[in-house]
């Protein structure tokens, strides 16, 4: 599956394949769009090195595997003591497994009224109107081959839907879990709609209970109501032979406040892709990032802040931690659009190489066509401090203590930025043995 | 207790310790003295195990045991402890957390049982007030945006929590002010045991009118020249470094 014909081909056949097990639901207007997004898949084809976005990753790997959407009637069963280890207790949870939505596995407790979180499955059924009017309304799909990619072949994902100054105080945690099915792809596509000073905390979380080459290519839309109050966790912890691409696209209305924690530790490669457009004044957007990756994982972290209105503010901070040969990207856009003025965007980009062999490429990249703004970049690359390593030892830890302390502190900087609690507890266990696990692989 | 013989050092080929001598037992305190440049600092850091500066002669015995062979935190665990001349700052480790892993890395090396979170902070309170420390600097990252004064108090409120047989301490009075400099001597003075011993590295006499010395070194290009009892220090802030320079080189010259 080398040339990008062939590649076409093989996602048709698929695509045929899957058009068959639909019956009735291959009439419906969202089957029209899937349609649609294959015929863009196919004149785009994969992204190569060659496309500016694409320099650094090479995902020719993923190009060429024949990856095929995992049936719903052949999902493995998945024991709920399984799970329980991914779940985050204090929040309704939503379970994926391969892709397809498991109601056994999965916890929705008792909601506000007007609230919506369910399967986007359930959703078509139940709120066809509101789907229509949203999804896929958002993320880019006409010029990205990935997005075309998941919405030709999406079939779940969440559904989350707060009305006007609805407050949901509990988390709302969606767990898309692989079994490690080889050549499975899992295309979830989820939809959040936050209404006018609505409320809410949303975690995905991406894991595998095995190990295998299997790709997650999963879209997210979220859309922030104004003055709407939103908090966004990923953490993107797959399998290490696995691939991830993720494509997360805010629309933040006036007043708006989003913030997003993503963790990205797992793959083989993976990348992630955040955008967020203010469409009102005074929004608020914080966007915050950690990468840990080891061994030969390559990671890489693309986000956009859109200015398109006056008066908003931005917050960026990405860090990396990068061991073995470890290949990191991170590309950071902010446009600041010619009428928006006051604009205060601060972006921070920060790398600590463990080892020799790991490699970052960072990218800020600002493009500012108003004149009356704030904006503020910095990226900074480094290893270990010698002098504050010596300090620590000379005081009796051990150089392999004392060198986790220190990488561990500067991971710590972004969980503590989380505000759902018991995901922050699980990601600094993760963080210590990541830690580990670098150490054995250099 | 520590014993160097002839200590040579260099950093990037240049020589700066020039063949040092000297005996520490156990219940006193020396004061190593000397201009800007002599070695004093580097003598500190070489015994606390830099790795920056190269031994190229000379032997160190910590109890009877090869002190160069081990590494810093295996000297830190034999009961050696540096209180630097800048203390470093780490940020995202509160300064409790930091000390309770140090604290457990030398009890463990003592074979003694660690110390759970109870136990320490009930530690870690008693030894604050002997440094007058400001609680709020517990849980705070290690030294991070601490003053001058507030990081030398940290330090040799490091020292008290850990409990070393050998403390150097570098230059703890630069920086300090007067009622700082007394509060540090007091608490490095309370610390004082028969089976510890104290070395304090100094430009000036100042900290000595407060830690009081049983023996006194004059350290001029690497070697110890002079050697007296405390009242040397006093001469020294009399008369100056430059008077024993050139009493060292007519000495030479004979």
């Amino acid at each position: 599956m080398k040339s990008i014909t062939e590649q076409a081909a093989w996602y048709q056949s698929v695509f045929d394949a899957l058009e068959k097990s639909l019956n009735g639901e291959a009439q419906s207007g969202f089957h029209v769009l899937r349609k649609k997004a294959l015929n863009r898949f196919k004149e785009m084809g994969f992204p190569t090195t060659r496309n500016e976005e694409w320099k650094f990753t090479n995902i020719t790997p993923l190009a060429t595997t024949p990856f095929t959407p995992v049936p719903a009637g052949t999902v493995a069963r998945i024991a709920p003591s399984a799970v329980k280890h991914y779940l985050i207790p204090e929040a309704h949870s939503l379970v994926f497994v391969d892709g397809h939505f498991s109601r056994d596995l999965s916890t929705i407790g008792e909601m506000p009224d007007g609230v919506i979180v369910c399967s986007l499955a359930e959703a078509s059924r139940r709120h066809a109107a509101l789907l229509e009017r949203e999804l896929a309304r958002h993320a880019p799909g006409e010029e990205n081959s990935f997005v075309a990619l998941n919405t030709a072949f999406s079939l779940d994902g969440a559904f989350v839907s707060i009305p006007d100054g609805v407050r949901l105080t509990e988390p709302v945690h969606m767990l898309f879990l692989s079994t490690g099915k080889p050549q499975a792809l899992i295309p979830p596509r989820n939809l959040f709609l936050v209404g006018a000073e609505g409320q809410v905390s949303l975690v995905e979380t991406y894991a595998a209970l095995n190990d295998g080459v299997y790709f997650t290519n999963v879209v997210s839309e979220l859309l922030a109501g104004e003055g709407a109050l939103i908090e966004h966790d990923k953490l993107q912890n797959e399998s290490r032979s696995s691939y991830h691409i993720s494509w997360t696209h805010i629309v933040q209305q006036a007043r708006s406040t989003v913030t997003s924690n993503l963790v990205a530790m797992g793959g083989s490669i993976a990348r992630s892709n955040i955008t967020t457009v203010f469409e009102g004044e005074k929004g608020l957007c914080t966007l915050n990032g950690l990468t840990l990756a080891a061994g030969t994982q390559l990671i890489d972290n693309h986000t956009t802040i859109d200015h398109a209105s006056p008066h908003c503010e931005s917050h960026e901070l990405y860090k990396a931690v990068l061991d073995g040969k470890a290949h990191g990207v991170f590309n950071g856009k902010i446009f600041v659009r010619k009428d928006a003025q006051k604009t205060d965007a601060k972006q921070t980009n920060q790398t600590l190489l463990l080892s020799d062999d790991a490699v970052i490429d960072t990218k800020p990249q600002l493009e500012i066509f108003a004149d009356d703004v704030k904006c503020t970049h910095g990226a900074t690359v480094g290893q270990l401090d010698a002098d504050q390593i010596f300090y620590l030892r000379s005081r009796g830890l051990n150089l392999l203590q004392a060198k986790d302390m220190l990488t561990f502190a500067f991971a710590a900087d972004v969980v503590h930025r989380i505000h759902v609690e018991s995901l922050r507890e699980r990601l600094v266990s993760l963080i210590h043995d990541k830690l580990h696990e670098g150490r054995i692989s250099s | 207790m520590l014993e160097i013989k002839d200590l040579h050092a260099q950093v990037n080929g240049s020589e700066i310790l020039n063949g040092v001598t000297l005996r520490v037992n156990a219940g006193e305190v020396h004061a190593i003295m000397g201009p800007n440049g002599s070695g004093k600092s580097t003598l500190a850091q070489v015994l606390a195990g830099r790795e920056t500066y190269d031994v190229t002669k000379g032997e160190v015995l910590f109890d009877g045991k090869n002190l160069l062979e081990m590494d810093p935190e295996e000297r830190a665990r034999e009961g050696l402890f540096m209180a630097f001349q800048y203390p470093v700052e780490i940020p995202g480790v509160s300064n409790t957390y930091f000390l309770k892993s140090a604290l457990n890395a030398i009890r463990k090396h003592r074979g003694q049982d660690e110390l759970d979170a109870i136990e320490f902070l009930q530690l870690v309170k008693e030894r604050m007030k002997l440094v007058e420390m400001d609680e709020s600097l517990l849980n705070r990252p290690v030294n991070e945006g601490f003053s001058g004064g507030e990081k030398k108090r940290n330090e040799i409120f490091h020292m008290a929590v850990l409990e070393p047989r050998l403390a150097i301490l570098d230059e703890t009075d630069s920086g300090l002010d007067i009622d700082a400099l007394r509060i540090v001597a007091d608490g490095v003075n309370k610390l004082k045991r028969k089976d510890n011993a104290i070395i304090v590295v100094t430009h000036y006499q100042r900290l000595l009118n407060y830690i009081i010395p049983d023996y006194v070194h004059v350290l001029v290009d690497g070697r110890i020249v002079k050697s007296g009892s405390k009242e040397l220090a006093l001469e020294l802030e009399e008369k100056g470094y430059d008077w024993v320079k050139e009493k060292a080189e007519v000495e030479e010259a004979r």
